[in-house]
């Protein structure tokens, strides 16, 4: 039992911080720091940084342009790049759709998909969510009828993040009508140019717009953008859900965050007192640290439990780590706010999207991102299968309930 | 980067759990509780022919030089089964503060009768007003010519009335309240002066208070260095949490094993209560506050033995911590979940839950650690 990096994995967490800290653009870097917005552009051109060295998808298959790092080297990788900290690279191609491309796409899929994914010259979205299917996703509703060698899709998909940059989706839509509610799906890949597809901006309440709703109405998609069998979508979504294990518990953004709180605490003062230095607000920033800390020994038990796994099943202490990840992530974005205190107040979008540079904001130049972030954050507890749902996964297969 | 155990650890483990799963039923432990000394005599043999008691020590001493994965392993499985012998009283705290201050005389005199099961320690250091403070120290050690006559009252000496030697902390020199100036005398239990009140505390184990009037002791009873003995002190109690730590996730596991099996079995409604979403989701607040401990638990363990003390300490203080908060919630809320019956002195799930709680409350609690992480600035450092 040794809690310490070989020196291999040493050196090569060497290399990667190096290569993060000399090729992330500046730019993007003090968005990133400042909490504010990350725009398209930003994200393609790291991702196109990324590419070029390689490591633009180092989980896939190295014939796919992966690597062959282990759970660790991974977990080292994501690791470094959120401490950076550095954008994570859009996950509806790399992590999402790549992988079921990969595991169950065609060869002329793969071809045609996999490197547009790499280089982001396919900005992609996830059409699963609808108005009557969020955890209870199999509820879905949205159609695919077969005409020919053609799908006509009707329906609504929600809570569709930057749909509105998206050159293509990836949809479960109900080929069979008459089957039971998890068989019947399929799973299809649709330019987000054709006909019939109308996407509606949602408005979170930070004021920012991520998310959207996207309409289908008689959508002709070509039978070859099925990936795999009709009827089997389901399996595929499932494999899709349960993939993401390294990285889903943010330690490294967290760690981040917990380093610049830090660093901001140091400056705002109560009287003569910098806020560090408070006893009551230091022990809160202390309880944060140490939950932070149990999470990742926690995430590191995993990785290192991966080693041993020879099933691709993914392990369900996973969703300790989401939801774990989750509450730390929002505790640190209320710290903020209360560091901010009553700069939390006046609200400056234009700050998070470069709009207005030529006069400083009301209050710390830090602040029109703080209670924005606050509010953003609660998202964390909510998507990817909200907590509550974790605990029922936990609660079955794990407690055997 | 690696968390499993050797080969020769997991033979330890599985001896450890085979022995305890035989000897330690519950109806078994209320056994030794209730006749003096308030554990088993014949289990510690046992332990001691195992080679349990031998585990950290050098092999010179009849030891076999383990380290801290060992004694984790040990204290886990003592946390499981509620052990009540004094392994933390004399092979932890007793035997560390003498392996990692003894003189090599000392240790050569001491440490292979403790191994052979035929000594007991306990460390007389905590004191009426010292609260959590390891520094704070009123009993007095006075120089006369080569000896030191010991006055003052020591508090809360885990098993110190059935200890036959004791480590007893003193001021040397300087203050009350001074980091410098602390000794550590070894002193023979029975020594003339030396008053013993022994009691129960509220989780079953035992303690005394300790009356030193007068106790000379000559100058080869110092471990360690004169007026310089904090810093063994906050080692060995660093080692000494260490242990809790796995203490307190075994006996974490047990309860939460306990009440998974309850709401599975117990039947109202005509069904049983682990079918109710809310009894799931609250069974699950515990795994995870289980899970965070464990691995607390294992940082203690493996930076225990770090060469930096603060380094050391941080990463201690950090557990202690996360033991205090999840000790209370899986064992309030396995009380909760069983009803009633987890109410009853004759169930053991409130054991567990009166196990947790003292842990908490020795060698510093969940708030007294949080302040030290935060005095020493945390776990990470500011951009």
């Amino acid at each position: 039992m040794d809690l310490r990096f070989t020196d291999q994995e040493l050196a090569f967490r060497d290399e990667v911080r190096r290569f993060m800290q000399t090729s992330l653009p500046d730019g993007i870097r003090r968005k990133m720091v400042e909490g504010r917005h990350v725009s398209k552009d930003d994200l393609v051109a790291w991702q196109r940084i990324l590419n070029a060295k390689g490591w633009a998808a180092p989980h896939w298959p190295v014939k796919w342009g992966g690597t062959d790092w282990s759970p660790v080297q991974q977990y080292i990788f994501i690791e470094e790049m959120q401490q950076t900290p550095a954008p994570q690279p859009l996950p509806f191609g790399i992590n999402m759709v790549g992988p079921v491309i990969i595991a169950f796409g065609n060869e002329a899929q793969k071809r045609h998909f996999l490197p547009r994914i790499l280089n982001l010259d396919d900005w992609w979205c996830q059409g699963f969510s609808e108005p009557g299917a969020g955890s209870d996703l199999a509820a879905l509703k949205t159609t695919a009828r077969r005409d020919g060698d053609h799908y006509v899709v009707n329906g609504q998909k929600t809570w569709t993040t930057t749909a509105q940059y998206a050159d293509f989706i990836f949809c479960l839509v109900r080929t069979d009508p008459a089957a039971k509610k998890q068989s019947g799906i399929s799973f299809l890949l649709i330019d987000m140019k054709t006909p019939g597809i109308t996407v509606r901006p949602i408005q979170t309440i930070d004021g920012g717009h991520e998310v959207n709703e996207v309409f289908f109405d008689d959508v002709r998609v070509p039978v070859d953008n099925r990936v795999g069998e009709e009827n089997r979508g389901w399996d595929y979504a499932k494999f899709l859900l349960g993939n993401e294990r390294t990285g889903i518990a943010r330690v490294g953004v967290s760690k981040e965050r917990i380093r610049r709180l830090k660093a901001l605490a140091q400056r705002e003062r109560r009287g003569e007192v910098a806020l560090i230095d408070d006893a009551r607000f230091r022990a809160k920033i202390a309880e944060v640290e140490i939950e932070l800390k149990a999470l990742e020994m926690t995430q590191l038990r995993v990785v290192a439990a991966e080693r041993n796994r020879t099933d691709n099943r993914p392990d369900p202490k996973s969703s300790i780590l989401k939801i774990r990840g989750s509450e730390i992530q929002q505790a640190i974005t209320e710290l903020l706010l209360e560091l901010v205190g009553p700069f939390a107040l006046p609200y400056q979008p234009d700050y998070l999207d470069d709009l207005r540079v030529n006069e400083p904001p009301i209050g710390p130049e830090w602040s029109p991102a703080v209670a924005p972030g606050y509010f953003n954050y609660r998202k964390t507890s909510i998507y990817g299968g909200s907590n509550e749902i974790q605990k029922n996964i936990i609660a079955k297969a794990i407690l055997g309930f | 980067m690696d968390f499993e155990l050797s080969d020769e650890q997991r033979l330890l483990k599985e001896t450890v759990e085979r022995l305890l799963v035989n000897r330690y039923q519950f109806e078994q432990r209320n056994t030794y509780q209730a006749s003096p000394p308030g554990f088993s005599l014949d289990l510690w043999r046992q332990y001691s022919e195992l080679g349990l008691l031998g585990l950290p020590f050098a092999e010179r001493f009849g030891g076999f030089g383990g380290g801290a994965v060992e004694t984790m392993i040990v204290a886990e499985g003592f946390g499981r089964a509620l052990a009540l012998e004094p392994f933390l009283a004399t092979v932890v705290l007793g035997g560390g503060l003498l392996r990692h201050g003894g003189r090599e005389e000392q240790c050569a005199a001491l440490l292979p009768k403790l191994v052979e099961g035929r000594l007991l320690l306990a460390f007389a250091h905590s004191e009426r007003q010292s609260r959590y403070d390891l520094f704070d120290v009123a009993t007095t050690a006075r120089r006369e010519g080569a000896a030191f006559v010991l006055n003052g009252a020591k508090s809360l000496v885990l098993h110190g009335e059935q200890a036959d030697m004791l480590l007893v902390s003193a001021r040397s020199a300087g203050d009350r309240r001074d980091q410098q100036g602390i000794t550590v005398f070894l002193v023979n239990a029975t020594a003339p002066g030396v008053a013993r009140r022994g009691y129960q505390t509220v989780d079953g184990q035992r303690a005394a208070e300790i009356v030193l009037n007068n106790v000379t002791v000559d100058a080869d009873a110092v471990v360690g260095k004169v007026d310089a003995g904090l810093g063994l002190i906050e080692r060995v109690v660093d080692e000494a949490i260490a242990a809790l730590c796995a203490e307190a996730v075994g006996a974490m596991a047990a309860m939460h094993e306990a009440t998974i099996e309850y709401l599975k079995t117990r039947r109202q409604f005509g069904v049983p209560i682990g079918s109710f979403q809310v009894l799931q989701h609250r069974s699950v607040d515990m795994l995870v506050a289980l899970e965070q401990a464990r691995s607390m638990a294992l940082l203690a363990t493996m930076m225990v033995e770090d060469q930096s003390p603060s380094e050391r300490h941080r990463s201690i203080a950090a557990a202690k911590v996360q033991i205090g908060r999840s000790g209370k919630l899986v064992g309030q809320q396995a009380i909760q979940l069983h009803g009633g019956i987890g109410m009853t002195m004759e169930y053991k799930v409130g054991h567990y839950f009166k196990r947790v709680t003292a842990i908490d409350t020795t060698f510093g609690d969940a708030d007294h650690h949080l302040a030290e992480v935060g005095r020493l600035g945390g776990l990470i450092d500011p951009a």
